[in-house]
């Protein structure tokens, strides 16, 4: 059978991604820059629109980093905005389980899921870092091995708070002065180790029942705890092959919890680089990549792998020839993918120093190879046929993009190549639904 | 003189009866085009701005608990959320979402209040309130609130506990003002030449160290249009008008007189000038409940009616106001304050007859813009944008 593909737009963020320095480059702060973008999303009829989220300014050797986008704003606020001017879009904020708590965001997202008519997501990340604890009251960090521990639960709490209401309590007959059913709506209780709490949700039962629940992370722990509650994965494996692999461990996983293959959508972040020939596109990707990556870029990249400071360092030049420095803390904080660099550095040093050696590439052209290739590059019936060939072999279901250019990069996306996968069939020509549920073909919870 | 109004929402207005009014809209408390459209009306009538109440429980009839009724509204959206969600829909009025300071993050508050600013283009505030109540404090579990016994209110433990929650808010607004001016307005150079996005000599870490939290900072947002948002806060008593008078740009106060309204005014006064505030302006405007007709006998037969449906006789921290838009009129110009802060005792008619009926009165006294100059909200206010406190000169 054909599978409809799900499309997504993921709002510039604050990584060498966005090429703030592109003269078409605007605000990622300013509202217009969200309502421009969240519009031609719907113009293209996109399942939903996707906010990241950081809780405090990166840093790099004790000081602010900034050669990236610094600075954005509150994720429930700007969602909540923009639901005021779109109609079927879905909104999905990235809210952080760790530094908040469950009463709170429940009513956070069911409150965006009234005001926007059914149509809020929240992607769920934890975090344990003492580094972005210290902008909190809790301040601190949990120990790693508590942090899905933490997330599990506290995603369970919401699920509780979120059906405390059934949606039947709220009679408001004005005739007989009976406003509620019930004299005590709302009534919950949950205690386990991270949180003890009772009383009554103030907010009743929302459009969605509850809001659509992403996980993006890539861990055993992860991909299981996904697996057990998340409606969609916000996945890293956007090739082909790796891609595969992910779509059918994590699908592969569903049945042992009860649920069903199409209970859990893979929508991998793509970017990808438009041309009017192939050839066009790729010298466009190349172009964009070097603006991505620049010689001060590639030299912080390498110093969070190295874990040191490399001022003076060549990045026209050959890596360096030492090994990155294990012990003590990492120089770079604040940023995900520096985890993931850190798992065993001196193996990825000499991984990246053969592929290096191999190709002939100097330093930073290293870091462009690793770090810069867009998903895809190509004419828009490039793009197109590819996105759906990806979709058909099951590499994912869809695709969250990711733009370089804020916010006017997602336009030539949903111009030219959103109507050619409309003319194959395979993508909505007009929302028929009205709830993101419904648009991801989600069941609503009971 | 010209006054400034502000309208007071929550749910279909203050009195308890209200929902059952026949041009309430019970069903759609909890939708956006309720929402949209009674902001919507209050910026038809010219109005300064609106607040919007909030709480981390369920509303009820009784002070610190929770009652079991079910003839009243129950249930709440987050304020910040229905500012937000108004704000690119309206183009001129302020918008005061109540916020709670006793078991939120000053850091995300201040990063959504940043945001609503950006919104709605310089025209964000918040209004800062304590949860008092100990079943709240059990819907997050992280720590006691030892509970206030209002029958002894004026015994000095009682006293230190007010105290200790009011400090605790003192503190939260100075997180939320620091973080505020984390950035300097001119931050963002996006410098193509040095690669360099932000000027980092330009953005601060506030190291704010308090008895309740500390916050490291800078805040992940730039600084808001308005440089430093709207902080209101309400108050019935010497520790919260202290609050005003340390932190605040509005205070709202529940006198019953011109005379109570001076003095209390006079009492923030001091309170401002005791913190050091000596060259800023306070904003201090008395709360009043109105229920207002063409008549005067047929706003006070609606107030009897409403009491009647709601089983017993409506009390409020407030003066209650029943009488004409005129009488209305009279009495504000009477009182003598820079402005007021009116609950609709129902909605929509007592928000239409502010808007179609009081304002026009003003008007009429000279009492009243005729329409929105350009600006901000701080500026509609009087009140200068502040220079960031780490700006170098």
């Amino acid at each position: 059978m054909t599978k409809q593909i799900h499309l997504a737009a993921h709002f510039p963020g604050v990584n060498n991604t966005t090429v703030w320095s592109d003269p078409a480059a605007g605000s990622h702060i300013e509202f217009d820059s969200f309502r421009r973008f969240a519009q031609t999303a719907e113009r293209g009829k996109l399942d939903f629109l996707f906010l990241a989220e950081g809780l405090r300014l990166r840093e790099q050797k004790g000081q602010i980093y900034d050669l990236d986008v610094v600075g954005r704003p509150d994720t429930f606020t700007v969602l909540a905005a923009l639901a005021g001017v779109t109609e079927k879009l879905g909104l999905t904020g990235t809210i952080n389980s760790t530094f908040n708590e469950p009463y709170e965001v429940a009513r956070q997202f069911a409150s965006l899921d009234h005001l926007s008519e059914g149509r809020a997501a929240w992607n769920v990340v934890t975090s344990w870092d003492k580094f972005t604890g210290e902008n909190f009251r809790r301040g601190g960090y949990l120990a790693q091995e508590d942090r899905y521990a933490r997330a599990r639960t506290f995603l369970q709490t919401t699920a509780e708070l979120f059906d405390s209401w059934s949606g039947v309590e709220i009679v408001a007959d004005a005739a007989s002065g009976q406003f509620l059913n019930t004299a005590a709506p709302g009534r919950f209780r949950h205690q386990d180790r991270f949180f003890d709490i009772e009383g009554q949700f103030n907010v009743p039962r929302s459009p969605q029942g509850r809001p659509v629940i992403f996980q993006a992370g890539d861990s055993e722990d992860g991909r299981n705890f996904a697996a057990a509650q998340a409606d969609a994965i916000f996945s890293r494996y956007a090739t082909y092959d790796e891609g595969k692999v992910f779509y059918e461990d994590v699908k592969g996983r569903l049945a042992g919890f009860g649920r069903e293959r199409s209970d859990l959508l893979i929508l991998p972040a793509a970017s990808y680089v438009l041309g009017d020939t192939d050839a066009e596109a790729e010298e466009l990707a190349y172009q964009v990549r070097r603006a991505q990556v620049s010689p001060a870029t590639a030299r912080n990249f390498i110093e969070q792998l190295w874990n040191t400071d490399l001022s003076d360092f060549d990045v026209d030049g050959p890596l360096p020839s030492f090994d990155p420095v294990v012990e003590g803390e990492l120089i770079a904080k604040g940023r995900a993918s520096v985890r993931q660099l850190a798992k065993d550095p001196v193996a990825l040093a000499n991984e990246w120093r053969a592929k290096a050696e191999a190709k002939k590439l100097s330093a930073r052209d290293l870091v462009i190879e690793v770090t810069g290739r867009q998903t895809f590059v190509g004419s828009a019936a490039t793009i197109a046929e590819t996105i759906n060939r990806f979709v058909q072999d099951d590499v994912s279901d869809g695709f969250i993009l990711v733009p370089h250019i804020t916010p006017d990069g997602l336009a030539p996306f949903v111009d030219q190549v959103v109507p050619l996968l409309q003319e194959r069939g395979v993508f909505r020509t007009d929302y028929e639904g009205s709830t993101l549920r419904d648009h991801l073909g989600l069941k609503y919870p009971a | 003189m010209s006054l400034h109004l502000g309208i007071a929402l929550d749910g279909a207005g203050w009195h308890p009866a209200a929902w059952r009014q026949p041009d309430a809209r019970p069903h759609e408390l909890f939708s956006p085009r309720y929402w949209a459209s009674l902001v919507q009306e209050a910026e038809a009538g010219l109005i300064d701005l609106v607040t919007i109440e909030d709480a981390l429980n369920l509303q009820s009839d009784a002070f610190a608990t929770q009652d079991e009724r079910t003839d009243r509204v129950r249930g709440r959206l987050d304020a910040v959320l229905i500012a937000a969600r108004v704000a690119p829909v309206t183009q001129h009025i302020g918008l005061i979402p109540t916020a709670i300071t006793t078991h939120t993050e000053p850091f995300h508050l201040s990063k959504a209040i940043a945001t609503l600013d950006y919104a709605a283009l310089g025209r964000a505030g918040v209004r800062v309130q304590l949860a008092p109540r100990q079943d709240t404090a059990k819907h997050f579990g992280r720590r006691d609130v030892p509970a206030i016994d209002v029958t002894r209110i004026n015994d000095g433990s009682q006293q230190q506990l007010l105290a200790d929650g009011f400090d605790e808010a003192a503190d939260y607004v100075e997180v939320l003002r620091r973080l505020w001016d984390s950035w300097e307005d001119d931050a963002e150079i996006r410098d193509v030449e040095s690669g360099r996005f932000v000027d980092r000599d330009k953005l601060h870490y506030i190291d704010f160290e308090g008895r309740w939290f500390s916050v490291k900072g800078p805040s992940i947002t730039p600084r808001p249009p308005q440089g430093q948002p709207i902080v209101a806060a309400l108050g019935h008593a010497d520790i919260p008008y202290r609050l005003i008078g340390r932190a605040a740009d509005l205070g709202f106060i529940t006198p019953h007189s011109a005379t109570e309204a001076a003095e209390l005014a006079a009492v923030i006064d001091r309170h401002r000038v005791a913190a050091g505030r000596v060259e800023e302006k306070i904003h201090v405007w008395a709360d009043l409940v109105v229920v207002l007709d063409e008549t005067e006998s047929a706003a006070c037969d609606r107030l009897d009616h409403l009491n009647e449906l709601a089983g017993a006789e409506y009390t409020s921290d407030a003066e209650i106001f029943a009488g004409t838009p005129a009488q209305l009129a009279d009495l504000l110009l009477d009182w003598n304050l820079s402005g007021y802060r009116l609950r609709p005792a129902t909605v929509p008619h007592d928000l239409t007859q502010i808007t179609r009926g009081l304002v026009p009165q003003l008007q009429q006294r000279g009492a009243f813009r005729t329409a929105y100059a350009e600006g901000d909200l701080r500026s509609r206010l009087g009140l200068p944008r502040p220079a960031n406190r780490y700006a170098s000169a």
